[in-house]
């Protein structure tokens, strides 16, 4: 069959993104023809105020190379520009003569700069700031001419203004509002910035309207002259006051146009063959001049063009970050304030330190961030940003919201929480050994947009991700305004676009028993999943039909497949259960028994309070439960791990309960259930909390007068401590309160999230309504859990019983 | 020379699992091979060791045509034996054929 045509017109960020997003998932769909008016393969746009500022070369901002085109089998024209487009033969014509014949045709035209229309606008040494051409033109007249003037204040000016200076000229930026970038800060904020940035060597001119170009008598500016008729030398002057889409090749082509090429959700203009990204569109009556979008246009459409049919384009709220080196400088949503605010139920959190070079604003509506602005510490710039995004409401932490989210981890990156602070040569990623240097080159080299591909390529944060929040500052940082931090609502895998909450909601409604029935009823793209999706679907479908969905040993990773915790070099250990951390002189025999027979390398008492044996076979493992006999320790599991004790009031002077026998009937009574992740419990007998019940997913309390619960702890990559729940007066309330809460996450947690992860984003007020409010749903929540537990066996007893059906664990030598 | 060395009954090789082949033979003195079964019968064996850490790949979780390695999650195909991108590795690939509901390895000879 003869491959469908695609022709892209616009060889820049949005086009060839799309292209490559349609690469991913259907790459031999079409014979694709690429068209670019400029003589280069396709690059980093964004990154062309650090190529001005002598940080990097034209070569660094490269994205995708000629070969890649070849690789490929895309045909590129470069210096072709479409100046026809024939839509009842669908063919487009450039201006050098060539054509090309299209099915599907993508414009991606991008925008102009907006050149004011005053007279001497077509002189020599006037231009705007948009490709690699004005660059080079400004480093080249850098060399011969001596001053700059850059008209226009805003993100694009001010970062060429810093460049030209750079590049050794006197430059003066000329804005017309009465402070920078009115659009992305305050005044407050803009001063701020004024003044940061008149120590770096500029020079400002506010309030000033410009009149006229002065011609040198040879074709070339010499001054500029404003309204109030002040005149200043220019030998260069760049106009940034904002671009323009553009869209007259659709016009030209009868495509219907209004201030942009019109789109709908799946942007496709008003022929359905013509499809439209990036900066170019107007799509709900908004055009984007910002990367971070167009990305998600380029997802969206290239589903389209693949025929998929799924994904919609539904707009973007964007967030700003100037590119020039040494101010920071962040801004997102809406923070305009001023007479009025008050009224209509904005509310402003204000820091401001104007020694220490530091102000931030959030800006609050209805209990949710509507903006925020930060100016000389943005490390919160993302989470805000994602509060905002997410529409989250933020009462629960309104008191601490302006101190940010120290959300960084805290182990193994030497307590570093602020990525600017670090050298290049720091280490960022302390499991696999990722330097700052290492990822920001990645990020500049590869060109790399999102958290996801830093993981990739670098490895940094892919491990125990205790790092993330780092790395996420250094994309940031390296990108500016090319950063959109993701949504927390993100599809399970590559494999759907659903995400976890719509997976468990349809396994729900439709009653899917086995993961193939899930697969092909939600549509997945790929026949069997992956290694994500798999273990996620697996315990969904259990966790919401226990006794009846089908268990998928081959979806489950290799330790709860074999009920045993997979070692670095392919040995395993074996942890029995010793309820409560109690144990006995048989059983301690009987372990040491079998560590001698089966010549365990290493014996160990764990964390959790019992006996780990290190080191074994695979084939020695049936084995070795036989002779133990004793219950598995589920030390392996996405589930209950241990109930750790104290000794309680049996034998402690300052014990007020019981705490080891009510760990032990935790441990027992919760013996056997799966989890999103882990999940561990403590018991303590008196408030010294000898068990550490304040880093524990459940930690209980004993009190004179009853328990308290805590939940959300966690002891792990980033110490969360446990949040009060409640207290009550007895164990079975203990047991009823601890086990509803246990249940709800069960039942609403994403997989891989702990307890700490899933209140985090619902908040703890949620969990009190369902558990403590709503008593009636918490018995019935805790029935749901003990009525899934029913039944359940001790998996190693099983697998000695039968296993003849387990040959897996044998080898088969031949 | 090559040769075809019987392994086990097809039956044997769990689908979207894998089984574990060690090596006696005088040519073969102690390989570790791992025979994969994809979700539609067709089988594979590469090498029992991830290029990146070493990790048992049989031990790993099988999807399309590729095992995520069980330590560090990289993923290798099996058709090929090469790890997917970004991560550069490569282990061994050993051919494989089914007769008579029987899996055959070819070993060198």
């Amino acid at each position: 069959m003869q491959k469908m045509k695609l022709v892209v017109v616009g060889n820049g960020m949005a086009g060839m993104r799309t292209v490559e997003e349609l690469l991913k998932i259907a790459p031999d769909f079409y014979d694709i023809t690429v068209f670019g008016d400029e003589p280069y393969p396709n690059y980093n746009r964004i990154m062309l105020s650090p190529v001005l500022a002598n940080e990097q070369t034209i070569d660094d901002i490269i994205l995708n190379t000629r070969e890649w085109y070849a690789e490929n089998n895309i045909t590129l024209h470069t210096s072709a520009r479409i100046n026809k487009i024939d839509r009842k033969n669908r063919i487009v014509y450039a201006e050098d003569g060539t054509s090309a014949e299209y099915d599907r045709l993508l414009l991606a035209t991008g925008s102009k700069p907006f050149m004011l229309p005053i007279p001497g606008k077509d002189l020599q040494g006037v231009i705007g700031y948009r490709d690699i051409k004005d660059t080079n033109d400004m480093i080249d007249t850098a060399k011969t001419h001596k001053h700059a003037v850059v008209i226009g204040g805003g993100l694009l000016g001010l970062e060429a203004a810093n460049g030209l200076k750079i590049q050794g000229m006197e430059v003066t930026v000329v804005h017309k509002n009465d402070w920078l970038l009115e659009r992305q800060l305050d005044k407050t904020a803009g001063l701020m910035l004024q003044k940061s940035l008149e120590v770096k060597g500029l020079s400002f001119l506010l309030k000033k309207n410009t009149e006229q170009l002065i011609d040198d008598g040879k074709g070339r500016v010499k001054s500029v002259r404003f309204t109030d008729g002040q005149e200043i030398a220019a030998d260069l002057v760049v106009m940034a006051v904002g671009i323009r889409p553009n869209f007259a090749l659709a016009e030209s082509a009868g495509i219907h146009c209004n201030r942009g090429i019109v789109v709908n959700d799946t942007m496709q203009t008003y022929d359905p063959r013509v499809y439209a990204v990036g900066e170019c569109v107007a799509h709900r009556g908004i055009s984007y001049g910002l990367v971070a979008p167009l990305f998600e246009m380029a997802k969206v459409c290239a589903t389209h063009l693949a025929n998929f049919g799924i994904g919609l384009y539904k707009g973007s709220v964007t967030s700003t970050k100037l590119k020039v080196t040494g101010i920071d400088l962040f801004s997102a949503g809406d923070f305009s304030s001023g007479e009025g605010a008050v009224d209509d139920g904005r509310e402003e959190i204000v820091l401001h330190d104007a020694v220490g070079g530091v102000y931030k604003k959030l800006v609050i509506k209805n209990d949710k961030i509507i903006g925020s602005v930060l100016y000389g510490d943005t490390t919160d710039g993302s989470w805000y940003f994602q509060l905002l995004r997410d529409n989250k409401p933020i009462h629960e932490i309104r008191d601490h919201l302006m101190f940010g989210q120290d959300s960084l981890g805290n182990t193994g990156h030497q307590g570093q929480d602020k990525a600017a602070a670090m050298t290049n040569e720091m280490e960022v990623c302390g499991c696999n050994g990722v330097c700052k240097g290492t990822i920001v080159k990645a990020i500049q080299d590869k060109g790399l947009f999102t958290i996801d591909d830093v993981k990739k390529q670098t490895k940094a944060g892919s491990s125990c991700g205790s790092c993330v929040g780092l790395v996420e500052q250094i994309l940031a940082s390296t990108l500016g305004g090319g950063y959109a931090p993701p949504s927390t609502s993100k599809a399970i895998c590559g494999c759907s676009d659903k995400n976890h909450e719509e997976v468990r909601a349809e396994i729900r409604t439709h009653k899917y028993l086995n993961i193939p029935d899930a697969m092909k009823g939600m549509s997945w793209r790929t026949p069997n999943g992956c290694a994500t999706c798999r273990p996620a679907l697996n315990y969904y479908l259990l966790s919401t039909w226990p006794h009846e969905a089908v268990d998928d040993p081959q979806s489950r990773f290799i330790n709860e497949r074999v009920h045993a915790n997979i070692q670095k070099d392919g040995t395993y250990s074996v942890i029995p259960r010793m309820y409560g951390g109690v144990t006995t002189p048989d059983q301690l025999r009987k372990i040491a028994d079998v560590a001698d027979k089966y010549a365990v390398p290493m014996v160990k008492v764990t964390g959790g309070q019992r006996i780990d044996l290190l080191g074994v076979k695979k084939e020695d493992l049936v084995d070795m439960w036989k002779d133990l006999d004793m219950p598995s320790g589920y030390a392996y599991a996405k589930g209950i791990r241990t109930v750790k004790t104290c000794v309680g009031s049996e034998f402690c002077r300052f014990g007020t309960q019981n705490s080891t026998q009510m760990g032990i009937d935790i441990e027992k009574a919760f013996d056997h259930m799966w989890a999103p992740h882990k999940v561990k419990f403590a018991v303590s007998g008196c408030p010294r909390n000898c068990a550490e019940s304040g880093i524990k997913d459940v930690g209980i309390i004993g009190v004179d007068s009853g328990w308290e619960i805590y939940v959300g702890g966690n002891g792990g990559i980033k110490t969360e401590v446990a949040q009060f729940l409640c207290k009550v007066k007895n164990s079975d309330e203990v047991m009823e309160y601890s086990g509803a809460f246990i249940q709800i996450y069960r039942e609403e947690a994403r997989y891989l999230d702990r307890t700490v992860h899933w209140i985090e984003r619902v908040g703890l007020d949620y969990v009190k309504k369902r558990v403590l409010e709503d008593a009636e749903g918490r018995k019935a929540a805790y029935e749901r859990l003990m009525y899934a537990l029913q039944g359940a066996v001790n998996p190693w007893a099983e697998r000695v019983e039968k296993r003849e059906q387990h040959k897996e664990f044998e080898t088969i030598t031949v | 020379m090559s040769n075809w060395v019987k392994v086990a009954p097809f039956e044997d090789i769990p689908r979207l699992g894998a089984r574990v082949v060690r090596t006696k033979t005088k040519e073969n003195a102690d390989l570790e091979i791992g025979v994969f079964r994809l979700e539609d019968d067709r089988i594979f064996a590469v090498n029992n060791s991830c290029p990146h850490k070493g990790g048992p790949l049989s031990q790993g979780i099988v999807y399309g045509d590729k095992i995520a390695c069980p330590l560090h999650s990289w993923k290798i195909s099996l058709v090929d034996g090469k790890a997917e991108e970004p991560d550069v590795g490569e282990t061994a690939c050993f051919n494989t054929k089914v007769e008579d509901g029987f899996v055959y390895l070819e070993l060198k000879g």
